[in-house]
């Protein structure tokens, strides 16, 4: 793989947040590859560190939380090692986000075309440079982003505040705002679960389309594997802090190869699977203070063995496929 | 907002006043004291001259009768001749009225500039030393009488460093033909700026004591909403486009910011009215607040009577003010 292909690398990143009972390790020694005009799907249960994993890459760690180790290379460039106002200029302009609920995360004070024309105004650098011209410019590229995420009648809407908007629409609105600069990444935050049903799919297909349009990469952050198999070219599976297992989105969902990814499949009711109970995993996420060095699935792995009690690394198990489990070691050696 | 709205409102006043006519005339006619007396003092009098005082004055009636004397005038824009004046109190209150919304202003603007500012650096530094600095002097701001601060003050800056004078409006050399009766703003029609510096040393140590609680109060108000607006998911949002500290922090956080903020100014300009009547003691100042002390010991039931409706009338246009703020600032809320 040419190193070009690779828009996005992360590179043992680990991002911890020091509380009053410890640091929590909530990134630990994760890797990325995000690769040019590929939808790469993380999946895992909250706490699972995969927000937490692409806070990072933007730089939007707050205290007490910092990355303490670690790489994140963008076109080659390692993002820790920028100044703030270096960081500012990639924010929105090359690596773009979404939240999990727009009712949140836009502004209730400002309107609409004020929260999209400060995004054209700090990162577009095709507009003229000042004056009405500039103004002027802003307006028709913010009523055209409305308009490519399916807005109605979009002139007579900028002047309007979230509240008047539809959940769904609010979603629309902040992804022509993430996307309004032209991103070469988008980071999609889980950007369905706050929708209903319908909606959801409406939204989806409006980030597949723009993303096949605009030739971005995208990351779609969910806990909702279906989501991933109908989106995703790629899915990363994360567990407490730790990818354990990444591949291409057929062959992890047909061939799961860590018990946890096995776990999350079994847990998904199927109509091919009618009358038969939904398998859960069993028990809770560790605490990500003072964690042994043994397999973090441990306490709730129906395969666990002794074995399992020591650290367990990344494991290539089959072309562009990897897995965090030791009987897989085992099973290759033997 | 409706004109019906805004009568409404205007309704609400006509049972405030009653209530507060009623509790004011209670309390005076429990209060110990005769304003006839006091008016007669060691002079000799007889007693047929002080019974013609007492019907000239109308004290001669019941309490309940005087009351309802007093109501019918009022209705009619009649709110009786002051004792001590021998003028109508509404030409009495008028003539003060000036001075005093020229301290209550400076008085909020004061507050508004020091704490707006304040507020906001201490949420952006949390725990810093400036911070703590500004939550000390908060508690100080509110817990400190104004009667006991204004008077360090004065004993700093007018006796010891000689730099402001001790009371008054404006120096005698300064005395100009009023125009708005605003003196910071008359001196500069006049084309006195010697006169306007006169009267700017003049209004500050008062304007400072009276917006001392209100600026501690505004402080913490915007301390907190800024520290929860921070917190808030617009504000990462916000980061993650890439914009500039200045527009997250000017335009995103504090224009939520200040929402709770402008509302209790509104409100707290109220309590203003009430720190009037202490500060313009202490400094000597010509305004109502002081006027209303001196009726009160004069027992100069008229004067009191009209100027804690006109306090209360004030308190709630305030409390109106607030809530038409709030709707503005807060494009969510419609009145």
């Amino acid at each position: 793989m040419s190193r070009n292909e690779n828009l996005l690398e992360v590179d043992g990143l680990r991002t911890v947040f020091d509380t009053s009972e410890g640091v929590v390790r909530a990134v630990d020694g994760v890797d990325v590859t995000v690769r040019r005009g590929e939808c790469l799907g993380v999946v895992g249960e909250s706490g699972s560190g995969k927000s937490v994993t692409f806070s990072s890459v933007m730089g939007l760690v707050r205290s007490p939380g910092r990355i303490e180790s670690g790489a994140i290379r963008f076109e080659g460039q390692d993002l820790t090692r920028l100044s703030t106002r270096e960081m500012r200029a990639i924010r929105g302009r090359d690596i773009s986000m979404t939240m999990q609920d727009a009712l949140t995360a836009l502004n209730p004070a400002l309107t609409v075309g004020e929260q999209l024309s400060e995004m054209l105004d700090a990162h577009d650098d095709d507009l003229p440079a000042r004056g009405a011209a500039r103004r002027r410019a802003i307006r028709d590229r913010s009523v055209e982003m409305l308009r490519l995420v399916g807005i109605p009648s979009p002139e007579s809407r900028l002047g309007q505040y979230p509240h008047e908007f539809s959940g769904g629409m609010r979603q629309r609105i902040m992804i022509a705002i993430a996307l309004a600069p032209g991103p070469k990444l988008l980071i999609a935050d889980e950007p369905t679960t706050a929708l209903d049903v319908t909606i959801q799919a409406q939204v989806l297909e409006l980030i597949s389309d723009i993303r096949a349009r605009l030739g971005m990469s995208v990351v779609l952050i969910t806990h909702d594997l279906g989501v991933v198999a109908e989106h995703c070219d790629r899915v990363m599976v994360m567990y407490a802090g730790q990818v354990v297992e990444e591949g291409s989105t057929v062959d992890v969902i047909s061939n799961p190869q860590h018990p946890y990814t096995r776990g999350l499949l079994g847990s998904i009711p199927r109509l091919s699977l009618r009358g038969k109970p939904i398998r859960p995993i069993q028990g809770q996420v560790p605490n990500l203070v003072g964690l042994p060095p043994q397999c973090r699935f441990y306490s709730r792995c129906p395969e666990r063995t002794d074995a399992c009690l020591q650290s367990v690394e990344m494991r290539s198990v089959g072309p562009d496929r990897r897995a965090r489990c030791i009987a897989l070691t085992q099973e290759e050696v033997a | 907002m409706s004109l019906g709205k805004l009568a409404e409102r205007l309704l609400h006043l006509v049972p405030v006043l009653l209530g507060v006519s009623v509790i004011v005339f209670l309390m005076m006619a429990l209060t110990p004291g005769d304003p006839v007396d006091i008016m007669i003092g060691d002079q000799n009098v007889t007693p047929q001259q002080e019974q013609a005082m007492r019907e000239d004055l109308g004290l001669d009636l019941p309490v309940h009768r005087q009351f309802f004397v007093f109501l019918g005038n009022a209705v009619q824009g009649d709110f009786g001749t002051s004792f001590y004046h021998r003028r109508p109190v509404l030409d009495v209150i008028v003539e003060r009225l000036p001075a005093t919304i020229e301290l209550s202003l400076v008085a909020l603007i004061i507050a508004l500039v020091t704490a707006i500012p304040l507020g906001v650096l201490a949420a952006i530094r949390r725990n810093s030393i400036l911070d703590k600095m500004a939550t000390v002097g908060s508690l100080l701001g509110v817990s400190l009488p104004g009667f006991w601060f204004g008077i360090l003050l004065l004993m700093l800056f007018a006796v010891h460093l000689q730099l402001l004078p001790v009371s008054g409006r404006i120096g005698f050399d300064s005395e100009i033909e009023p125009i708005t009766h605003f003196l910071l703003i008359d001196t500069l029609l006049r084309g006195r700026p010697d006169a306007f510096w006169d009267a700017l040393k003049h209004i500050l140590l008062p304007a400072i004591t009276l917006g001392l609680p209100m600026t501690a109060i505004l402080m913490r108000v915007t301390r907190t909403s800024m520290l929860e607006v921070m917190r808030q998911d617009y504000i990462v949002f916000a980061e993650a486009k890439g914009l500039k500290r200045g527009r997250i922090l000017f335009r995103h956080a504090l224009k939520n910011a200040l929402i709770p903020t402008v509302s209790v100014a509104a409100i707290e300009t109220g309590s203003l009215l009430g720190g009037n009547m202490i500060v313009e003691t202490v400094f000597g100042w010509p305004g109502l607040g002081r006027l209303v002390v001196e009726s009160v010991f004069l027992r100069n039931y008229p004067l009191v009577q009209a100027a804690v409706l006109f306090y209360a009338v004030t308190y709630v246009l305030l409390n109106f003010i607030a809530d038409i703020l709030y709707t503005t600032l807060n494009p969510r809320v419609k009145l």
